[in-house]
């Protein structure tokens, strides 16, 4: 009964989203209030709908009802309730419940919170929005219903693969739907603007706090991803240039050149049609990520699905919606006037330098992820295009991009000082200079570029610091006048200053990690030792334990430095009965500061020996931690008073709240 | 300056910027891509000694042998041909007898498959997707339930 007033309310949420598609647009036609209005009221209904139909899918896992086959394949009675509740995503037909259920979220807050918006351009931007969300219920009521039935009902469930049976998997699904989908909005304001040929900075300003809560999520849910493979998957590594990965990356790089080309457009009213186009592109390719992950069409760390006519469908959606907004865009996009004038060094032009980079990355990654696929379509021939493609183009066009970051905050809009802003920065470049030579004195020639990277993340560290310190001019003024000046910048100075930062310490933990990393792979016997990195690792002997719905065999180890006990650590393998025996790798990991011992179990041997596989990191969980800084400082942004008001409040409201 | 050679910039070094991407593209294109070749394909020797390739079938049944110092031998088969596959490392947890993977390595002038990576199926209906393509061209496949896909890799560095 559940599932089917589940399956009853996704359809209705289907009728209201056509309904939705269709009347705004004419109500912003022909200039009909009730009509525009009407998509306000839809888009808060098709989010109470589509989330109806989510609670009832998340019902029937609780309660473990296998009549329903979704939950027959995916979920288990002897699962621990969190796994109960993240299997409901942990699937093909969850997962695309959650996609619409996040698409629909964003509708309604548009309706609920735009009221300062343009009658029009909300109608426009909600219809806009329903497109979308009809294409992805047809395709979920047509493919993947998650609410089809089993004739005979099983008694037992055949269990989330264990391998998802993680809390780090509960969390990143979601943030990464939330930066995928969030980005939607833009597009919808890209392409409404573009249905009404009219485009100004207020545009700007109303996308950019949308594309920046996107953009946060993206982030973190990137960086979640990254971490569970590193600690799941058993062999250390934290970003494999997977397509999947890719699939993440790419409206990533999209989106952040989106944020920065939106502050221009804000500012000086130019970039519109770039803009424009760069909101298109940048949904176009969660889409396109949509596609990869759903479609089947890789083999790869975590595609959960074959299917041809699911692949045929998205595929057609991605046409529709990618081909649609890309010819309204080439017939439309003349329209728009031209913006602001500015000369080749300034703010502007570092932005468009910023953007010119990102959108470059960008576009490898697309060519090095679906080459392999297109060649395959077209000849036959089966390759695989691994890291060192990705680091040979991606490397050299992110480090000029890198150099660049302390410059642009500094450089002046309209009209900047080159010279000047090189001066203001000689700190910042001593900073990395002694950086690089302190590395080279350190670690010696061996690894050539290792200095130049630990270089470049302090000079973008110590450029952010610069940007604030010249913001509050540092060198001339009183404590209690800096203090002031610190408290009046705006919130978005700090969250850029936060997030450039936040760049560095990524790619110092990234630096460290691969150049400085030691790796063994050894066979051990009990109360043998083995060390790494001035830590002693004693493998004191195997312990069999019982979980919920697994079987654990550990490996206890003592871990010394210097003879001292500093931590236990207990790698382990779990075998799930429930799924045949298949087994997971549990690695251990001892966290120092930010760097990190991993140690994680291979096969037992016949002579009584098990292999080990240990790793030092030095300062990986930086690379994290910058990740997650990087999403604060756009939360930091978020929150500027700016952002927030968006467009100038009726007056009576602005009399009611003095203290603001 | 005019507003026609502010634009000139503009479009010259975006130019110059995608012109850099795609030298950088083509170069490592050339160099860093990898075939996917069958246990047959490796037999022909469609690929030269020392290129490296990957290679994917079956691990055949009762041909593993793990040596000492963490060696594992064995034979990937896709019911044509078998080809002998050494490795030095940690194999994946669901690399079995019977079941199928992906070694990426290069052969070695003595015929022998030296495989720096080896990727195993990570569930009970899972194949790689380029193995159940030759095992379908060999005619030893056999259509099974919806497959649940999870590849997990193994490195030896």
């Amino acid at each position: 009964m559940i599932a089917e007033l589940g399956h009853y309310a996704l359809v209705l949420a289907l009728a209201l989203a056509l309904i939705q598609s269709t009347s705004p647009v004419i109500g912003a036609r022909k200039g009909d209030f009730a009509l525009m209005k009407l998509a306000d009221s839809t888009a808060l209904a098709q989010f109470g709908f589509v989330a109806l139909s989510f609670a009832a899918l998340t019902a029937c896992y609780v309660m473990s009802d296998f009549s329903v086959a979704n939950v027959y394949e995916n979920s288990h009675t002897q699962m621990p309730l969190i796994y109960k509740f993240t299997s409901v995503w942990g699937n093909h037909e969850g997962s695309m419940l959650l996609w619409v259920l996040i698409l629909s979220l964003f509708g309604a807050l548009v309706a609920a919170f735009g009221s300062n918006l343009p009658a029009t351009l909300k109608a426009n931007v909600l219809a806009v929005q329903s497109w979308v969300a009809s294409a992805f219920y047809l395709f979920i009521l047509f493919t993947s219903n998650p609410f089809r039935r089993l004739a005979e009902v099983p008694a037992e469930g055949r269990d989330l693969n264990p391998i998802l049976q993680d809390f780090g998997l509960a969390v990143h699904p979601p943030m990464l739907y939330l930066g995928y989908v969030g980005f939607s909005i833009a597009f919808s304001f890209a392409v409404a603007a573009l249905i009404e040929g009219r485009i100004d900075a207020a545009w700007a300003r109303w996308v950019r706090p949308w594309t920046l809560l996107a953009w946060m999520c993206l982030t973190v849910g990137i960086a979640m991803g990254s971490y569970w493979a590193y600690y799941e998957l058993g062999w250390g590594g934290w970003w494999f240039w997977d397509p999947v990965e890719n699939a993440s990356l790419m409206p990533w790089l999209a989106g952040t050149a989106l944020l920065h080309s939106a502050v221009v457009m804000e500012k000086r009213n130019a970039l519109k049609v770039w803009t424009i186009l760069l909101a298109i592109l940048t949904f176009s390719l969660s889409l396109i990520g949509t596609f990869l992950v759903r479609s089947g069409v890789l083999t790869s760390v975590h595609t959960f699905s074959t299917d041809p006519a699911r692949g045929l469908f998205i595929l057609l959606i991605l046409c529709v919606f990618i081909g649609g907004s890309l010819a309204l865009f080439a017939w439309r996009a003349p329209l728009l006037k031209q913006g602001g004038l500015f000369a080749p060094i300034s703010r502007e032009s570092a932005l468009v330098f910023n953007n010119l980079f990102l959108a470059t990355a960008c576009a490898t990654v697309f060519v090095g992820t679906l080459y392999p696929l297109v060649l395959e379509a077209l000849t036959g021939d089966k390759i695989s295009v691994g890291a060192p493609f990705f680091n040979l183009t991606f490397g050299p066009l992110f480090v000029p991009l890198l150099i660049a970051v302390p410059f642009g905050p500094l450089l002046a809009w309209k009209r900047g000082d080159l010279y000047g802003v090189a001066q203001r920065l000689l700190a910042a470049f001593a900073v990395a200079m002694v950086g690089l030579a302190a590395t080279f004195a350190f670690a010696g020639v061996k690894a050539v570029f290792a200095p130049f990277g630990v270089g470049l993340a302090l000079f973008v560290m110590a450029g952010a610091v610069t940007d604030i310190a010249e913001r509050v001019d540092l060198r001339s003024l009183s404590p209690e006048t800096i203090g002031r000046r610190a408290a009046g910048l705006p919130r978005s100075a700090w969250g850029t200053a936060v997030a450039h930062f936040a760049l560095g310490i990524t790619l110092l933990g990234i630096v460290s990690a691969s150049t400085w990393g030691s790796e063994r792979i050894v066979a051990l016997k009990p109360s043998q030792t083995v060390s790494i990195s001035g830590y002693d690792l004693s493998f004191d002997g195997m312990v069999v334990r019982d979980g919920s719905n697994y079987r654990e065999t550990a490996a206890h180890f003592t871990v010394r430095k210097a003879g001292a006990v500093i931590g236990i650590m207990e790698p382990s393998k779990r075998t799930f009965p429930s799924r045949d025996g298949m087994s997971t790798t549990e690695a251990a990991l001892l966290t120092r500061g930010v760097s990190q011992v991993y140690l994680s179990l291979g096969d037992n041997n016949a002579d009584g020996s098990i292999a080990v596989r240990l790793y030092h990191k030095p300062l990986v969980l930086m690379i994290w931690l910058g990740a997650v800084v990087m999403a604060l400082g756009g939360a930091l942004s978020l929150s500027d008073r700016r952002l927030r008001i968006g467009a100038p409040k009726p007056a009576a409201r602005l009399l009611a709240q003095p203290a603001e | 300056m005019t507003r026609k050679q502010r634009r000139l910039i503009l479009i010259g070094s975006s130019l110059g910027v995608l012109a850099f991407a795609v030298a950088l593209i083509l170069g490592s294109l050339r160099d860093s891509i990898v075939f996917f070749n069958s246990p047959t394909d490796i037999a022909d020797s469609k690929a030269p000694p020392g290129k490296r390739v990957r290679l994917g079938g079956m691990v055949k049944v009762g041909s593993v042998e793990r040596g000492d110092n963490l060696q594992v031998r064995f034979q990937v088969t896709d019911g044509n041909r078998d080809i002998p596959v050494s490795y030095h490392g940690i194999v994946p947890d669901l690399f079995r007898e019977g079941q199928g993977v992906v070694a990426e390595g290069h052969i070695e002038p003595g015929g022998t498959f030296l495989a720096e990576t080896v990727l195993a199926k990570h569930d009970e209906n899972y194949m790689p997707r380029e193995v159940v393509e030759t095992l379908k061209k060999q005619g030893h496949w056999q259509e099974t339930a919806a497959p649940n896909t999870i590849a997990v890799k193994a490195s030896a560095k």
